[in-house]
């Protein structure tokens, strides 16, 4: 039981997972859910509440029963006691001051990865404006190699996302030659399947991997497949670089998507195996998104965001290559406007670094959201400054197969000019040799009759 | 201007292959005034498509030939503004239609339900075009077809409770997709075997963005069709059924 006294109400929450989603800043989702604070009042003194709450309770408290969730399961059993030790004396309110200290640098916050439980990450960003939850991000450094090197400091990335309606080849080869024209695909060029049949799957891995093999470019591929097509195709010998799976934060979400921890382990082995990555071995791309659990019936009371950085909790097993929270994507009904759309990505983004994960942000919104270019212009900055490791690089924002709007190869270039960032150093390279930019990373305006020449020969 | 990308002919010649904004040129490192405005446009278009309303008056006189009953629902969301934000009453059956459903309880083969969803321009566009190639191809295998169903304000879960009310072995929703920008007007189907309330996604199979300029009214009928054999076959819909057969790739028409 937990509890705080305003002008003599006593505001009163029954359990942990109550005090969270009440201590939650305001989203439409924890509203469907009907587990969100009934007044302003309330939100602030469950926020005052949850500030003098030990971390040490969120090891003593599950908010999900260890018997009911295997989820639950793996944060209990894989929690780092001796890295634990630096910060086990912390409130969640001491926590958030101690994480904007100065004496709190990157060394430091890469020692408390793995003994941060996602409850504790999810926790204290309640309590931190969207600005604590920029300048914590900003000190994390996750690095993840396969065929480059992602998520350096001063460093930005994109997928090359060149999705078509009909998974036509030549459409999707299009996009691609675009993208990187653009300089867009180091983090990686990634397509949405328009049907998870194997088949088409195949078609598609292999049309990326003769493109990457012909031009000699340092990224990998993927195509976003389940997991068990995944498996199937890599049985059949396709050329699968990353295995590509969506995960929730509770066991029974994961089950509306058809995966559980030991399906994911044989993809995971089954994809090292087959040891393609030439400088790293992270070979694995999650996506996520606030609001799947509860659109599985699958949150158990627990709020929209603290779920989130449970399904985190999964990710981190598998030391991925790429997490991607797609955070506009699920609409008004979770996340209703700019506004919380922008506070969930930022929310995500510092909660997914300070577990250690290689964060990327689909800024994105959708048809039926109250957002538009505007809302995503701030957040693409503010990720930017944020230190976000990559984000979606889709042809004029307009992605034709899933129908919503992400950023653009256009919005990366900005970001990076206006930050000063550099794309992937394996990559960077590439695009000069290739002569798309110059050294300083400006478009040469040249063209590149190879790539361009690419679709007559298919 | 005449170094940067917008005036170069060889990328503007890829956008043969694609309906994707590529080739779209820059300013800087900008999107130019023009495009800029496109797609402006082309928003406030989806924008429209989400406050669309589904022409049922339209739909149950095209239906006519077929002398099926179609029934009129609705969901438990009584506006578009209370579909927007709670779509669990979008999922839901308004409880006076169930009774209705019992009565017309045949135990058919399929179930065919049409929904706005989230664009009812796909679905007045689409939903009839294809079915006319699709009812024909069921009926000539002998496959029994239950009371057709129109349901305003509905989300994809409907269709497993509209198809177990129906007694059906097999439901087939129809529609509309969330509103892109470049189409407003793509329409879905979900299978379900052995539909009934609660089901969730690993239970059905989805073919997406039926339209003209995408997958056209034939082949996505085909596939449906095939999928709907299968699934009857194996007994089961989802995850376990995937398209592996080699029509579904020479059917979809590529865009070229």
């Amino acid at each position: 039981m937990f509890q705080y006294t305003v002008r003599n109400i006593v505001y009163s929450f029954g359990d942990l997972k109550t005090l969270l989603a009440k201590a939650s800043p305001y989203r439409t989702g924890d509203a469907l859910a009907g587990v969100c604070a009934d007044s302003y009042e309330e939100r602030v003194a469950a926020q005052i509440a949850l500030a003098d709450v030990p971390l040490k309770t969120f090891l003593n408290e599950a908010i999900i029963p260890y018997e009911k969730d295997e989820i639950t399961r793996l944060i209990i059993d894989s929690h780092d006691a001796s890295a634990f030790n630096l910060i086990s004396h912390l409130t969640v309110g001491g926590f958030r001051d101690w994480l904007l200290s100065d004496e709190t640098d990157t060394t430091t916050l890469k020692s408390i990865e793995a003994c941060v439980t996602p409850e504790m990450a999810a926790a204290v960003s309640k309590l931190m404006r969207n600005q604590d939850l920029i300048a914590v991000a900003k000190k994390c450094e996750v690095i993840t190699k396969f065929r480059n090197t992602i998520g350096l400091k001063g460093h930005f990335s994109t997928r090359l996302q060149p999705n078509h309606p009909t998974d036509d080849p030549k459409g999707i080869a299009a996009s691609i030659i675009d993208g990187l024209l653009y300089g867009s695909g180091d983090a990686v060029i990634g397509i949405n399947p328009a049907t998870d049949s194997p088949a088409a799957v195949q078609n598609l891995l292999m049309l990326i991997d003769a493109i990457r093999e012909q031009f000699d470019i340092p990224t990998q591929s993927c195509v976003l497949s389940h997991v068990t097509t995944t498996l199937e195709l890599i049985n059949k010998g396709a050329p699968v670089d990353l295995c590509f799976q969506s995960i929730g934060g509770t066991e029974v979400t994961n089950s509306s998507f058809g995966i559980n921890i030991a399906l994911l382990n044989e993809a995971y082995e089954a994809t090292l195996s087959l040891k393609r990555g030439t400088i790293g071995e992270n070979v694995m791309y999650f996506e996520t998104g606030q609001g799947s659990e509860l659109s599985a019936n699958g949150h158990h009371g627990v709020d929209q965001q603290t779920c989130e950085v449970r399904g985190y909790a999964i990710a981190r097993k598998y030391k991925p290559l790429l997490v991607n929270t797609v955070v506009g994507f699920i609409g008004p009904e979770y996340l209703y406007d700019g506004k919380q759309i922008i506070r969930a990505a930022l929310e995500d983004h510092f909660c997914g670094k300070l577990l250690g994960l290689p964060m990327g942000v689909d800024v994105c919104y959708t048809n039926h959201a109250e957002a538009d270019q505007d809302d995503m212009d701030n957040l693409l900055t503010l990720l930017g400054v944020a230190g976000c490791n990559f984000i979606m690089g889709i042809p004029g924002s307009d992605d034709i197969m899933l129908n919503y709007q992400s950023t653009s190869f256009h919005d990366a270039l900005y970001l990076r000019k206006v930050l000063g960032l550099r794309p992937a150093p394996e990559f960077e390279q590439w695009l000069i040799k290739q002569g798309i930019v110059d050294e300083v990373g400006t478009l040469t305006g040249a063209n590149n009759t190879k790539l361009l020449n690419l679709i007559a020969r298919m | 201007m005449n170094r940067e990308i917008e005036n170069t002919d060889p990328l503007i010649a890829l956008k043969e292959f694609t309906a994707a904004r590529i080739a779209i040129g820059r300013v800087g490192t900008s999107i130019p005034i023009k495009q800029s405005l496109e797609f402006k446009l082309a928003h406030a278009h989806a924008r429209d498509a989400v406050y669309s309303v589904l022409d049922i008056d339209g739909l149950i006189n095209s239906l006519k030939l077929y002398n099926l009953p179609v029934l009129h629902l609705h969901s438990k969301a009584l506006s578009r503004h209370k579909y927007l934000k709670r779509p669990d009453l979008g999922r839901q059956l308004n409880e006076e239609w169930i009774e209705l459903l019992n009565d017309h309880n045949t135990g058919a083969d399929v179930a065919i339900i049409v929904a706005d969803g989230l664009s009812a321009t796909a679905v007045n566009e689409n939903a009839f075009h294809l079915l006319e190639i699709l009812i024909p191809m069921l009926r000539k295998t002998g496959l029994t077809i239950a009371p057709l169903c129109l349901v305003e304000q509905g989300r994809v879960a409907i269709g497993d409770d509209i198809g177990g009310f129906l007694g059906a072995k097999l439901s087939v929703l129809l529609i509309g997709e969330r509103p892109g920008l470049s189409a407003a007007d793509s329409m879905g189907a979900y299978l379900t075997y052995a539909p009934k309330p609660g089901l969730t996604d690993e239970s059905r199979n989805c073919i997406s963005n039926i339209r003209p300029q995408g997958l056209m009214h034939k082949p996505a009928a085909t596939k449906i069709f095939y999928l709907i054999n299968e699934a009857l076959k194996r007994k089961l819909t989802g995850i376990g059924l995937k398209d592996n057969a080699g029509l579904i790739q020479s059917d979809v028409v590529p865009n070229v």
